[in-house]
């Protein structure tokens, strides 16, 4: 069992510092290289050539939208963007390449020397962004044999090369230094602006559960106060939101209690298990890491026009914060109101759902107080909870047309959640809509009345406050399936 | 002038996966010296006006439309593949056992 220290414990004794590399699948129809195309969950080997495969004769040639893409991301990111700039092979024995090395770029990235602003408690980080640099993905691999599926233990693998040069962007940050117990936020936070960043470029899917976006974690201790980089590991598979977090602080407990016990930090890759939210040990970093890199002989350097780049520059769309700030206007968000919709990771289904119908409180109010709530009950991101914005906007639809209220919403979501369908057919299903027949309601209204005639009695005398008891055992008689407005409306006619 | 010990070349084959004996290094490493100081001979050749190249021609920004070509099939991909299973290239175990 791995020793943990509490995570206040050891920020009380140790300053973080991260660095965050993020791995990006660009959205282009083609591969980096070959004309292949690079939809997701094809049959295995069915988007495959001899470029891709490797196969002896096979030539490279770059897909001119890739690069594009890889531009307009470093000018988001505020990035210098090479005057010239080559790819390298970096060769390495491991068979989800069958090149036996990744085209890749090694000491001249495409773009470098930039920074992104990311909001913590309204409060703004800024992270230094090293570089953003262009690369292909690698095949998938299954583990067969062994217990686990794991690469341990496993007699073989079986490989699928449809993702194999598939273009990547890999944008590496400088450390992140003096977050302090703040730093697994900011790592989060910093993923997620990202993350809004490149959708609103539309350069990537950015889907972190199909792996179209992924994010590796680096984190060493330092003793408080000593402004010095301690030993760091490296955690990838960190494949959410939640998990860049969650893994951050896992780091945190396990280094903190290593070193406070005397020990030291082996710099190693580890990796991040989602269920049982623990990193293991996975590769000794050592001289085995000697990649050979040598400029590739069969792609031509990329020498971007100072025009070309400037052009590029005039297209981003708006920066996100300006984004934010003019939505909260629109909105008529608080600032509170506001950073809880960002803290829940909401702007964009906000944004999806008023724009199906909903007003902006109403979005607001479904998304950041009940679904986030039943995200995290759930243990998944928002986004991934099985409700699209368009059916929260036929939900409060139904409230506003009175055919049903909060409290049978909530039952509405319930049956969306559990895959019963639309959320009218929910309704129906469930036999949730409200009464508003006057004659039931009466007859609810008398129960009530002969139950409790001295509430009765006191709104007879003029104690309309009374009226709550009452309402409250009628909506109760009608299993909640009643407009309280309507029942309260009826009960003091009945008693005036 | 450049020079490789006999240690480097032992660790590029190592890199690369070539196993050599004792014999074979030290058979290899002198040669590979050698060759490596007649290349070498061409920066002495070059001016100081003849910047270092890593291609032979001098082209810049060659790109492709992001246009989708034909792909293989998946039996075509997987012809020449020495073992498959479930449509995927069957490779050996990739960890060793002390890993």
């Amino acid at each position: 069992m791995t020793d943990l220290m509490s995570y206040d414990d050891a920020m009380a004794a140790f300053d973080p510092a991260m660095g965050l590399e993020v791995h990006v699948e660009l959205n282009t129809a083609t591969k980096m290289f070959c004309g292949c195309p690079t939809e997701f969950g094809a049959e295995p080997n069915t988007q495959t050539c001899p470029t891709c495969l490797g196969l002896p004769g096979s030539l490279p040639v770059v897909n001119g939208k890739a690069i594009e893409s890889a531009m307009r991301i470093g000018l988001a990111l505020n990035c210098e963007i090479a005057e010239w700039c080559r790819f390298a092979r970096k060769n390495y024995f491991y068979p989800d390449m069958p090149k036996n090395f990744q085209t890749s770029q090694y000491d001249e990235p495409i773009a470098f020397d930039g920074y992104l602003d990311v909001e913590v408690d309204g409060e703004i980080f800024r992270v230094d962004i090293e570089r953003a640099h262009m690369e292909e993905d690698t095949g998938k691999s299954l583990h067969v044999g062994g217990s686990t599926g794991r690469i341990q233990g496993a007699d073989y693998s079986l490989v699928d090369y449809n993702r194999a040069g598939i273009p990547l962007i890999e944008i590496v940050t400088r450390p992140i230094m003096g977050a302090g117990e703040k730093a697994p936020a900011v790592a989060k936070a910093y993923v997620a602006t990202l993350r809004d960043l490149l959708l609103g470029l539309d350069v990537s899917d950015v889907r972190m559960e199909q792996g179209s976006m992924r994010c590796d974690v680096n984190l060493s201790l330092s003793p408080k106060g000593a402004g010095t980089l301690g030993t760091r590991t490296e955690t990838k598979n960190v494949n959410s939101l939640r998990s860049v977090e969650r893994a951050a602080r896992y780091e945190v407990s396990r280094q903190a209690a290593l070193l406070a016990a005397g020990g030291s930090i082996l710099q190693e890759t580890r990796h991040w298990h989602e269920d049982t939210g623990v990193t293991t040990a996975g590769r000794e970093k050592s001289d085995a890491d000697d990649y050979r890199y040598f400029p590739e002989p069969d792609l031509v350097p990329v020498a971007p026009s100072r025009e070309w780049v400037a052009e590029l520059k005039a297209g981003l769309p708006e920066p996100l914060r300006d984004k934010r700030a003019r939505l909260q206007g629109d909105w008529g968000f608080t600032d509170l109101e506001m950073r809880d919709v960002v803290a829940s990771d909401a702007v964009g289904l906000i944004e999806e759902t008023i724009a199906a119908g909903s007003s902006p409180q109403a979005a607001r109010k479904w998304w950041v107080a009940e679904l986030t709530r039943r995200a995290n009950e759930d243990g998944v991101e928002l986004t991934e909870l099985p409700i699209t914005p368009e059916q929260v906007a036929r939900i409060q639809a139904l409230v506003d047309e009175g055919a049903i209220n909060d409290k049978l919403a909530r039952q509405v979501f319930d049956g969306v959640l559990a895959g019963e369908g639309e959320p009218d057919a929910v309704v129906a299903a469930r036999g949730l809509a409200v009464v508003s027949d006057d004659g039931a309601l009466g007859e609810a209204i008398d129960r009530a009345i002969a139950a409790n005639p001295d509430v009765a009695d006191k709104i007879r005398e003029g104690k309309v406050a009374a009226a709550g008891a009452l309402i409250g055992a009628v909506m109760k008689d009608m299993r909640g399936q009643a407009d309280a407005g309507r029942v309260r409306e009826l009960v003091l006619e009945k008693l005036s | 002038m450049p020079e490789i010990t006999r240690d480097e070349v032992a660790h590029l084959a190592t890199l690369a996966r070539i196993d050599l004996s004792d014999a074979e290094l030290d058979h290899l490493a002198p040669q590979l010296s050698v060759i490596l100081e007649s290349v070498a001979s061409i920066t002495g050749v070059a001016g100081d006006d003849v910047p270092p190249t890593s291609h032979a021609i001098p082209l810049t920004n060659v790109f492709r439309d992001d246009v989708v070509t034909p792909s293989l099939t998946a039996e075509q991909a997987l012809a020449m593949a020495p073992a498959s299973e479930q449509q995927r290239f069957l490779v050996p175990r990739i960890l060793g056992d002390e890993q």
